[in-house]
C-alpha cells in the first residue's frame, strides 16, 4: 500500500545526484523517508546538493569518479562504515558525447564505457554485496530509450545503454534468489544539462515525436524510481521501463 | 589456541574445523563453491571490518591466500 513514508528506514545511494535526474531522485527518495547518500564526481558538488535537499530522512555526501574502480570501492566502503547497510542503489550517473560514428573518438568511447557501463557494473558488484547481507534490496539502473532503439549520432552512448540493459537483466536472474530486485529505467528526452548541447532543430524534431507533447522532467523519472525502489514493486524485477511520453525515435 | 580464520572458514562453509588448513583450496570440496565463497567473503568483511576489492575476492583461492590478502588491508588473521 502507498503511504507517505514509503521508504522510511531504508538506506539509498544515488550516483550522479549533484544535478539533473539524479538530484530529483535523491530528493524524492528523501521525501519518501529514505536516508540518502548523494553522490557526485567531486565531493564539493555532492555537499552543495546535500545542502539544498531536505526531507524526513538524512542526507550524506559522497564524492568519487565512476571511471576509477579503486575510487568506487572506497566510496562503498564509506557507505558500509557509515550506514552499515544499503537497501536501494540508483545507478544514475552517465555521460553523453555525441558524434557521427566515423568521428567518434576513442577517448569518448573509453569515457562513456568507463562511466556508463563499467562504473555501473562495479557499483552493482559492491552494492549487491552489501544488500545480500541485509537480505535483499533494489537496484535501479539508468538506461535510455536510445539503448533500445538507437539514434543517429549516439551509437557509442546507445551501446553503453544497451549494455546496461543486458547486464541488468542478467543480474535480475542472478541476484533474485538473494532478494535483490534489479530493474532498468529508460528515459526518453528529459530536460537536463545532458541534452543542453542538442541543437534546436534536433530538439524541435524530437518534440514532434513525443505524443504527450512535452519533454520529460527529472521529477517524472524520480516518481518511477520511488515506486520501483519501494515494496509496491516487490514482485517486479528484470524489467526495462520507459518514461518517455510515448517518444517514437 | 585455535586459529580464528580457520574457525571462521569452518563456520561459514559449515565443515569440520579439523579439516581446515591454510592449504584448503576453493572448489576442492563441494562445500566451498562460488556461492559459499561469496558468503565467506561477507563474513570476512564483517569480522574484520573491511571491504575487499573484487580482484582480491577472486584471488582468495586458499585459506593461506585469504590470510595473505587480508594483510594488505592491515588485518592479521
Ligand atoms: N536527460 C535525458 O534526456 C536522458 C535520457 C535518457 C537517459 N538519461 C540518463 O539519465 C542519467 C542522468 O542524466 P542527466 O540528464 O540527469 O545528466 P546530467 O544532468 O548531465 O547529470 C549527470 C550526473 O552524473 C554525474 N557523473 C557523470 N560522470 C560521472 C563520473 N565519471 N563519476 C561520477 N559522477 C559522474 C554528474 O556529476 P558531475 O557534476 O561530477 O559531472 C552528474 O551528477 C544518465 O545516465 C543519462 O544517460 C538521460
Amino acid at each position: 500500500m502507498w503511504r507517505p513514508d514509503l521508504l522510511a528506514g531504508r538506506v539509498a545511494l544515488v550516483t550522479g545526484a549533484s544535478r539533473g535526474i539524479g538530484r530529483a531522485v535523491a530528493e524524492a527518495l528523501l521525501q519518501a523517508g529514505a536516508d540518502v547518500f548523494v553522490h557526485a564526481r567531486r565531493r564539493e558538488a555532492a555537499d552543495a546538493a546535500c545542502a539544498a535537499l531536505a526531507g524526513p530522512g538524512t542526507v550524506r555526501a559522497l564524492g568519487f569518479d565512476l571511471d576509477d574502480p579503486a575510487a568506487i570501492r572506497a566510496g562503498f566502503a564509506a557507505v558500509q562504515k557509515e550506514a552499515k547497510r544499503l537497501d536501494i542503489l540508483v545507478n544514475n550517473a552517465g555521460i553523453l558525447r555525441e558524434a557521427l560514428v566515423e568521428m567518434a573518438s576513442q577517448a569518448d568511447m573509453d569515457a562513456m564505457w568507463g562511466t556508463n557501463l563499467r562504473g555501473l557494473m562495479i557499483a552493482c558488484q559492491y552494492g549487491a554485496r552489501l544488500m545480500a547481507r541485509a537480505g535483499g534490496g533494489a537496484i535501479l539502473n539508468m538506461g535510455s530509450i536510445m539503448g533500445r532503439v538507437g539514434n543517429p549520432g549516439q551509437s557509442v552512448y546507445a551501446a553503453t545503454k544497451a549494455g546496461v540493459i543486458g547486464f541488468s537483466l542478467s543480474l535480475a536472474k542472478e541476484l533474485g534468489p538473494k532478494g535483490i530486485r534489479v530493474n532498468v529505467v529508460a528515459p526518453g528526452v528529459i530536460e537536463t544539462d545532458l541534452i543542453a548541447a542538442t541543437p534546436e532543430p534536433v530538439r524541435a524534431a524530437l518534440l514532434g515525436r513525443v505524443p504527450l507533447g512535452r519533454f520529460g522532467t527529472p521529477q517524472d523519472v524520480a516518481n518511477l524510481i520511488v515506486f520501483l525502489a519501494s515494496d509496491l514493486a516487490a514482485y517486479m524485477t528484470g524489467q526495462v521501463i520507459g518514461v518517455d511520453g510515448g517518444l517514437v525515435v | 589456541m585455535a586459529d580464528r580464520l580457520h574457525e571462521l572458514v569452518a563456520r561459514s562453509l559449515m565443515i569440520d574445523g579439523a579439516t581446515v588448513t591454510d592449504d584448503l583450496r576453493y572448489n576442492s570440496i563441494p562445500e566451498w563453491d562460488s556461492v559459499a565463497h561469496m558468503s565467506l567473503i561477507a563474513e570476512l568483511e564483517d569480522a574484520y571490518s573491511v571491504m575487499l576489492e573484487t580482484d582480491d575476492i577472486i584471488a582468495m583461492s586458499t585459506v593461506g591466500k585469504i590470510r595473505e590478502i587480508l594483510r594488505k588491508y592491515d588485518v592479521e588473521a
